[in-house]
């Protein structure tokens, strides 16, 4: 019986793909964030509310990921920000290649922040590097307390998470304390963050947290 | 998590690591998935063995060793494996923990045939 010894990575291709985006990002000082979350939670509004609150203090770029259609690039677009339409076809997350492929459709000269706001999706793309410098997971109000608990891969992963639709909480039967204890069980150096991207509130302090990691750079 | 995308990564390094007589004697491929991949065995045995057929790799046979989740608890210096995903030590309950295993996913061998 002979033995070949491999020892490679299933996902090696991705990863070096991955690692020379980061160089990229960190040669031209960019703070790059990989923005996931279920469909729905409002990553795409976090993001307008961003763009609104920010474009004056920084300047960014964002990569949209979605399964069909451009409708979230339009979205920022209509704002003024470079930003570049992913359409998977079919794909349930982004993978490097892709982000790789965008950014060549981007004058990334001056960009301070670049968002790449993944597919709706809070299994696969847990497994997938970008080349971020973090991974930001959203969870809204009404997606349950116990959301972190059901998905630990993601939640682990993440050092940053938003808990979005805030101002949805008079209608509900959710614990903000409780969905916090529970992110915080599966990884207790997340960053949270508290947010409405209908009425602004939180906004403002996720905007500073966004401008002193860019000025970490 | 999609197992048929991760089984066509695993054809391709295999593909890569064999010369000459070696293409057509695969008996096994050994893998490693770690619990946290959320990588389903069954699903991605399937998958392997949709797209070997007919080719090169036909009847060649995909092991996968799971590897458990396993953390170094910062506060006390214990390792421990953990069964579910809550990331406490069992032995001092502290939540500072760094997971040293569970995320693995990779090739580990090919076995031939003799």
């Amino acid at each position: 019986m002979s033995i070949l010894t491999v020892e490679r990575k299933i996902l090696e291709k991705n990863d070096e793909i991955a690692t020379s985006i980061r160089e990229l990002f960190q040669r031209h000082k960019i703070f790059a964030i990989n923005l996931v979350s279920s469909p729905g939670s409002g990553k795409t509004s976090l993001v307008e509310q961003t763009i609104a609150k920010c474009k004056n203090k920084f300047r960014m770029a964002v990569i949209e990921g979605d399964v069909q259609t451009d409708l979230d690039a339009q979205r920022i677009h209509a704002l003024g920000i470079p930003v570049v339409q992913i359409v998977t076809h079919g794909a349930c997350h982004l993978e490097a290649n892709l982000v790789r492929d965008s950014l060549q459709n981007i004058n990334i000269a001056g960009i301070d922040l670049v968002i790449i706001e993944n597919v709706g999706n809070l299994v696969c793309p847990a497994g997938y590097d970008l080349g971020e410098d973090q991974k930001v997971v959203i969870v809204s109000t009404t997606e349950g307390d116990d959301k972190p608990l059901k998905y630990p891969a993601m939640f682990r992963r993440a050092s940053v998470l938003i808990i979005n639709k805030l101002d949805l909480l008079p209608h509900l039967n959710a614990s903000l304390e409780e969905l916090e204890k529970n992110a915080l069980s599966i990884n207790p150096s997340l960053k949270i963050f508290k947010t409405s991207c209908q009425t602004g509130e939180g906004i403002n302090e996720w905007c500073n947290w966004l401008e002193l990691r860019i000025k970490k750079l | 998590m999609h197992e048929l995308s991760v089984a066509e990564n695993i054809i391709e390094i295999v593909q890569e690591h064999l010369q000459g007589d070696q293409k057509n004697a695969v008996k096994k491929v050994k893998v490693k998935v770690g619990k946290l991949t959320n990588i389903l065995v069954d699903s991605l045995i399937f998958g392997f063995e949709v797209l070997t057929k007919e080719t090169n790799l036909d009847g060649s046979e995909l092991e996968i060793e799971v590897i458990p989740i396993k953390i170094r608890c910062e506060a006390c210096g214990e390792n421990s494996t953990v069964d579910g995903f809550l990331f406490n030590c069992p032995v001092c309950q502290s939540s500072s923990i760094k997971i040293i295993s569970g995320y693995e996913l990779m090739v580990n061998e090919i076995e031939l045939k003799d």
